[in-house]
């Protein structure tokens, strides 16, 4: 079988760790950034990447790592018009996405590379991912992993409910930027697998799709950890075997297939819930809405 | 679960100012409360109870006056863990559902060191939080599917856990049904057994009534009545307080309050204009 050969190869291997490192961490952030109602966050911060992207390839340095210091910055002073503003903070992100987009267009233009180099990080090059980059992604999703779950009873509290954590004393601001440089980091993480443009599909539907069919945190984290995992795996492989039929990109076909896994996830859980409902005790009342529309 | 005895006064407001965009909403409050004190700051919305509440819990910054916590100047109080706040239930439910055990279980965050899981003694103590706010049975389900009484009594429960000596709850009968408020009731009555002090902010008491020893009145950011329990009807009949702060603040004449201008007066004194702003 041709097909099975395919995993003989470097690129293939290369690209197959790469897949599982991204699918475990981007969800590991995901959860808090979800949490806090700050879906599209990773999305922001991905528009920032493309200015750090293009800021190394300019400079002829690695874009990773230009990526990594432009996405934690820009996700600070994320953090911290959030903190700040209420009505001009929505604004004030849009701004920066938008910059942050348009300056990276721009700045790769300056550096003389082609739409279609950028093109690589936008929409994700999995398969011509290097042994450099391979041992990078694997050391910043450690990272991401060490933190987003090693961490989670204190950024559960603080997403959870901020002034409870305030007047309990712990740091909150601490744990804010914490999950806001974590995002950067896992930003870049799936910048070769997804693509800055698909990065945050990866951090929020697997969450969106475990929390359909589970009733704690903790069980949430590790589903959509799986979930991640298997998404990238899976869409990867996919890719790869249609490639030798069309033209299949990875990073599409991962997102398809995580949204597939949400499809399905779905009205299960919609049916599980509304049989827990009927065997509840008539004095309870659904109050998801309600609490969701407070603080 | 003990809760410590201390002779140090767990809170001691003097002169407490509070701004918020140059408008005043607090104005010169003074307020002791000892160990062992179950106190009800009452008065109509926007009397500035609420804010009173979040000032004494460090959320809202005063702009003058001088905070105690346990004897500790506010600026040097760093030990927070003997302090629990019980929001509005608005914070029970988030983007992610999470299960009336682990909302409970963050209370225990206070006493509990950084990447490590929780002991066994965490976990009783989790347990019997649980147990005192009779959600025991509940401990596994979603918050967000309880109703809010329910809700409300898993966020006293979180409180619970960090095993603090002084507690503030803001508003915990707020759209709460009779049966939740005596559950609601039942949960501080043995907190109140324990020798907790316990300072809530209530529109109205409710079933809380039989266990308030002493109610604060505020109206239009004024301390107007510091005494024996009052009953709702007390609080809100139409002429209480209103001599207390009458003709003293020249910034009340004209303003908001449609009563100085001599024409009979339909509603109450302590409904005031300013809220809190979330």
């Amino acid at each position: 079988m041709s097909e099975l050969d395919l995993f003989q190869y470097g690129f293939m291997q290369r690209a197959l760790i790469a897949a599982v490192f991204t699918g475990l961490a981007a969800p590991a952030v995901g959860i808090y950034l979800v949490q806090r109602r700050l879906s599209l966050m990773g999305d922001g911060i991905g528009h920032v990447a493309v200015t750090g992207v293009a800021l190394g390839l300019l400079t002829g340095t690695s874009p990773t790592w230009t990526a990594v210091i432009v996405c934690v910055l820009g996700a600070v002073v994320i953090e911290l018009i959030r903190e700040r503003g209420r009505a001009g903070g929505d604004v004030a992100l849009a701004l920066l996405f938008y910059g942050g987009l348009a300056g990276g267009v721009l700045l790769s233009g300056l550096g003389g590379k082609s739409a279609s180099t950028l093109q690589e990080y936008l929409f994700g090059s999995i398969t011509t991912i290097g042994v450099d980059d391979v041992i990078v992604t694997m050391a910043l999703a450690a990272t991401v992993l060490v933190v987003g779950v090693g961490l989670a009873p204190q950024l559960f509290a603080v997403a959870q409910d901020q002034e409870y954590a305030q007047v309990a004393g712990l740091h909150v601001r601490l744990y804010n930027m914490a999950v806001a440089a974590l995002a950067a980091v896992s930003v870049t993480v799936a910048m070769h697998t997804v693509g800055l443009l698909l990065v945050s599909a990866l951090m929020v539907i697997p969450v969106a799709t475990a929390q359909q069919l589970t009733s704690s945190f903790r069980t949430t984290l590790a589903a959509a950890m799986v979930i991640g995992t298997v998404a990238s795996l899976g869409g990867l492989v996919i890719s790869s075997f249609a490639s030798y039929h069309a033209t299949v990109a990875p990073g599409p076909t991962i997102v398809l297939l995580a949204l597939a896994f949400f499809v399905v996830a779905w009205p299960l859980g919609t049916l599980v819930r509304r049989r827990r409902r009927l065997a509840a005790s008539p004095d309870r009342v659904e109050l998801a809405s309600e609490g969701a529309a407070g603080v | 679960m003990p809760v410590t005895t201390t002779d140090q006064t767990p809170l001691e407001l003097t002169g407490g100012e509070v701004e918020i965009g140059g408008v005043p909403i607090l104005r010169d409050i003074d307020l002791t409360v000892r160990t062992g004190d179950f106190v009800a700051l009452m008065g109509a919305n926007g009397s500035g109870k609420t804010t009173l509440v979040r000032a004494l819990t460090g959320l809202r910054p005063l702009s003058a006056g001088a905070l105690r916590l346990f004897g500790t100047p506010y600026e040097q109080f760093r030990d927070w863990r003997r302090v629990g706040y019980v929001p509005q239930r608005a914070g029970a439910a988030s983007g992610v559902p999470a299960s009336v055990r682990e909302v409970v279980a963050s209370g225990r965050l206070t006493r509990r060191r950084l990447f490590r899981p929780l002991s066994r003694a965490d976990r009783a103590i989790v347990d019997d939080a649980l147990e005192v706010v009779g959600l025991s049975a509940k401990a596994k389900e979603a918050v967000s599917t309880l109703s809010g009484g329910q809700q409300q009594r898993t966020l006293i429960a979180r409180a619970l856990a960090g095993e603090p000596d002084l507690f503030f709850l803001d508003e915990p009968t707020a759209g709460v049904d009779l049966p939740n408020q005596q559950a609601l009731a039942e949960a501080l009555g043995r907190l109140k057994e324990r020798g907790a002090t316990i300072v809530l902010v209530a529109h109205e008491l409710g079933a809380l009534g039989p266990l308030v020893d002493r109610s604060v009145v505020l109206r239009n950011g004024r301390k107007v009545y510091d005494g024996a329990c009052l009953t709702d009807t007390d609080v809100h009949a139409s002429d209480f307080g209103w001599l207390a702060s009458h003709h003293h603040d020249p910034q009340d004449h004209g303003t908001d309050h449609p009563h100085d201008t001599h024409t009979p007066q339909v509603s109450t004194p302590l409904d005031a204009v300013i809220e809190e702003p979330r």
